[in-house]
């Protein structure tokens, strides 16, 4: 009972992010555009602050950008044409989330074929190390089977 | 050679490193412009009002070499690099002219009064509507565009004189060509 109680003063606490940098006066009549007006947003850097987003800024030019983004909406544009709008004017640079193309396979896919290549190198590590092992731990000669022998006896005897 | 395997991880990692101590040298506030050598945005812009001198529209740009320089009577930077311009007006026939950020005219006025016009054109661009088809983020931003009227080059901040020797070699250069 207590735990739900917290969880949801926690969520309360969260609202007022979810909320983002958008005024009242700039969000369109439209309950379906102004919803997709604030995915277009979530995605655009704000060039000045540059770690957010302009739906979470507060930078002049962030509510020029959002207006900018919900005019596009309004005449009509798809979500592509208004980010294709933008990326026109500020480069793929405003995309917080660049575009997977020929030159950005690195970024997009680098990491996992780090740990691709990782994992066949760990792989082949310890394929290669464990028959050695086995071969060595096999090895014993007819002398040290002898001895062997002879301190186990010893042992038993004990 | 097998010998020399263990080296390939300090190898890769080394590059990795200089990869990426080089990137630490490399200011994150200068974003490369997606406009340079290409036409500049369609507008045209009126004239602050009550200053006696012409806006600033695509015709302006065509048939010279011009730089286009971003500003705003707020701006801090701005009046660090005015002395630059001002002396460049003076010394050059280089056309300077004027893109007046989201201003208010009295202010702007007062501002070029107080300090020197270098413009020959400035376009009054309250909404900062124009500013944003340029790809402009922060004032001051100093362009150079060429006579058919295609950017050329873009500087973000406050231009230097190491900044307007750049700029100046890449006219002479652009004036040579056409």
């Amino acid at each position: 009972m207590r735990g739900r109680r917290f969880a949801f003063a926690f969520l309360c606490a969260l609202l007022p992010a979810a909320a983002g940098a958008v005024l009242p006066s700039e969000r369109l009549a439209d309950p379906a555009l102004e919803a997709r007006a604030r995915v277009i947003s979530q995605d655009l850097r704000c060039q000045v602050c540059q770690n957010q987003s302009i739906d979470d800024s507060n930078a002049s030019l962030a509510a020029d950008l959002r207006r900018l983004v919900r005019e596009r909406l309004t005449a009509g544009d798809s979500n592509e044409a208004v980010l294709a709008y933008v990326t026109q004017r500020y480069g793929d640079y405003v995309l917080l989330r660049p575009p997977l193309r020929t030159d950005t396979i690195l970024l997009w896919y680098g990491p996992f074929g780090l740990l691709a290549a990782g994992l066949i190198g760990a792989a082949v590590y310890i394929r290669r190390r464990n028959p050695k092992m086995a071969a060595s731990v096999a090895a014993l000669s007819a002398e040290e089977e002898q001895r062997l022998a002879k301190l186990l006896a010893l042992e038993e005897r004990k | 050679m097998k010998r020399l395997l263990f080296l390939v991880p300090l190898a890769a990692f080394l590059v990795l490193a200089g990869y990426l101590g080089f990137g630490l040298t490399r200011d994150p506030q200068k974003v490369p412009s997606a406009l340079i050598d290409r036409p500049a945005p369609a507008f045209d812009l009126p004239a602050v009002p009550g200053l006696a001198l012409a806006g600033l529209s695509n015709e302006t740009l065509k048939g010279q070499v011009s730089i286009v320089n971003v500003f705003a009577s707020w701006c801090q930077p701005c009046r660090v690099e005015h002395p630059i311009f001002m002396r460049l007006a003076r010394e050059s026939d280089v056309p300077i002219l004027g893109l007046n950020y989201k201003d208010k005219a009295e202010d702007a006025r007062k501002w070029l009064g107080d300090l020197g016009n270098p413009y020959r054109a400035i376009g009054y661009d309250i909404e900062g509507r124009v500013a944003i088809d340029w790809g402009v983020y922060g004032v001051p931003e100093t362009f150079v565009v060429d006579r058919s009227g295609t950017i050329r080059f873009k500087h973000v901040g406050p231009v230097t004189p190491a900044v307007l020797d750049d700029m100046l070699k890449l006219i002479a250069q652009l004036k040579r060509a056409a």
